[in-house]
């Protein structure tokens, strides 16, 4: 079983829950952007045990066209790319039976900014330490270590026995998207990132605490999978923003010298020189991931035990997925 | 012993020592992160050393931040004061100068010395690698002798290739893998340093020392064509 790349998009990748345990070796840990999306389409592909392992496409504004050799099961979650196979329109959040010959056409995204395709069994390509991740900056991982091109052809894993058929419907739009707050601002409503203190904090002006907490951030164009970059209200350093470099992880809110915030994304440094005011909770990561370059976020303090809380709850939510998509199989039986 | 333990999200914490580059700080990093490793599997999920701090990544779902805090805490006061056994030293076998090394000649004229005074200053001291980041294998060495202390390049070059030794200002280092960089390019070594092939394993780890050893571009090219 094999997917065929017909045309493709400015940005599609191979990616998994990324290469992790390599960090002291400088090894980036890449990995899909958003995990959320990813793992609710790899459920309903049907990977149900290996939704954070099973290896998934990410494609970045828009799809493109692609053939499946052989009959499976594919989901598809994230921004909305209005998927057609054969023509047809299709939902994105549900199970899709494609068989030998169909193709799938991916077009701009209409809401936010990567689509996750998950395929039965996982996109097989080789693990390279452990992960099919792709790494463009270090040319390993996924697809030779590349975004893909047109003419690829990528290997599917086998199935597991599980019969999964399912659909999330409107009333369970929760499940669908990341959960994160909103703050109205005039007559819109900000998406805001909860943020636990950085380990600089202290680094920088109660008035640079203040503006993050406060202010209003545009993301910019030049943001891409290493890091959201944004524009806004400085946050100023009491004696600049260099450090002794420290290690980074996704999610933190590096200052560089310009006094403006970047949000580090799955294809980070490991390690950093810049003072750090914040770190973006893992459950708000897919949100500020799905926003595209114009947009704005906001910023909100949580403590770490509250930013554990999220995380569990974000971890119930898809073991609900799970047991309900159980639960309907035993009723069907 | 005094640290700071600072939370970075919900899935890491860090462990701040003295904020100065120094032998006796890394290797308190280094002491802590043994200890650290031990609970590898269990609540801990990774670690990252760095010039005088320590990043833990736990398992939000096993652990919190807050019992993390108490546990490194316990782990730093336990630090013994004092030398712990020093990591292996590592030979880099390298060609100085010529096409390998094309700014051999200017951090020469730059320091007021010969090529052969820079060849035998830069490989005639171990450097501790207080870290590994930037790029996989990527060093940052401490101890460059002062005299080859050069300004990193006005214009930096998009291209610079696989094994290149440089100076960047008060920093001595090796580029594993082709990467754009402002540094002084001094000398290329004949080793593959970037092979993700063999599970990710490298020729050292932070807490390692490298020697640079000069070698001439015949074994150069035998060295090159052995993993070629």
């Amino acid at each position: 079983m094999a997917i065929k790349i017909l045309t493709v998009g400015p940005l599609t990748t191979v990616q998994d829950f990324g290469r992790s345990g390599f960090g002291s070796r400088g090894y980036r840990r890449c990995g899909a952007c958003d995990k959320y999306s990813m793992q609710i389409a790899n459920i309903l592909a049907g990977n149900m045990e290996d939704c954070a392992l099973a290896a998934v496409l990410e494609f970045t504004l828009s799809g493109g066209k692609m053939e499946f050799t052989d009959n499976c099961q594919i989901a598809l979650a994230g921004a909305d790319m209005s998927p057609k196979l054969n023509g047809n329109p299709i939902a994105m959040y549900r199970s899709v039976k494609t068989k030998a010959g169909d193709i799938l056409e991916l077009g701009m995204a209409v809401d936010g900014l990567r689509t996750y395709l998950a395929v039965g069994g996982g996109i097989d390509t080789e693990k390279v330490m452990s992960s099919r991740a792709t790494d463009c900056t270090c040319g390993i991982g996924g697809m030779d270590g590349r975004a893909l091109r047109e003419g690829d052809v990528l290997k599917t894993g086998v199935s597991g026995k599980e019969k999964v058929e399912f659909v999330i419907t409107e009333e369970m739009f929760w499940l669908k998207k990341p959960s994160h707050p909103y703050r109205s601002v005039g007559n819109q409503l900000l998406p805001v990132l909860r943020v636990v203190a950085g380990p600089q904090e202290e680094a920088f002006t109660k008035e640079a605490r203040e503006n993050l907490r406060r202010e209003v951030y545009k993301i910019k164009v030049d943001s891409d999978r290493m890091a959201v970059r944004l524009e806004g209200p400085e946050l100023k350093t009491k004696e600049g923003s260099d450090i002794i470099s420290d290690g980074i992880v996704e999610g933190s809110v590096q200052i560089s010298s310009n006094g403006l915030p970047m949000v580090m994304l799955a294809d980070h440094q490991t390690t950093g020189g810049y003072a750090k005011i914040a770190t973006v909770i893992s459950t708000d990561i897919p949100a500020i991931a799905q926003r595209r370059p114009g947009e704005c976020i906001g910023f909100e303090y949580i403590t770490p035990a509250q930013a554990g809380e999220a995380y569990r709850k974000e971890v119930r939510k898809l073991a609900w997925l799970k047991k309900e998509i159980v639960m309907k199989q035993k009723n069907r039986k | 012993m005094d640290a700071f333990i600072k939370p970075v999200g919900d899935q890491a914490a860090l462990v701040v020592f003295e904020q100065r580059i120094a032998e006796d700080v890394n290797q308190k990093v280094m002491a802590l992160k043994k200890q650290v490793e031990l609970l590898r599997g269990d609540r801990v999920l990774e670690t990252v050393p760095a010039f005088a701090s320590l990043l833990v990544y736990y398992d939000p779902l096993k652990s919190d931040y807050a019992s993390m805090e108490k546990l490194l805490k316990k782990l730093v006061t336990k630090l013994k004061d004092g030398k712990m056994s020093s990591g292996r030293t590592v030979e880099i076998p390298v060609c100085y100068g010529g096409k390998y090394g094309e700014d051999l000649e200017y951090v020469a004229k730059h320091a007021g010395l010969s090529r052969e005074e820079v060849i035998r200053i830069h490989s005639g001291k171990d450097y501790l690698i207080y870290m590994l980041g930037f790029l996989p294998g990527f060093p940052y060495l401490g101890g460059l002798d002062q005299r080859l202390f050069t300004p990193r390049l006005d214009n930096p070059r998009t291209r610079i290739p696989a094994g290149s030794v440089g100076i960047g200002g008060e920093q001595t280092g090796i580029y594993p893998m082709e990467s754009p960089g402002g540094w002084q390019l001094i000398g290329r070594t004949p080793l593959n340093l970037f092979s993700p092939d063999n599970g990710g394993k490298l020729m050292y780890e932070a807490g390692d020392r490298i020697r640079f050893v000069p070698i001439s571009e015949a074994e150069y090219k035998k060295r090159v064509a052995e993993w070629q």
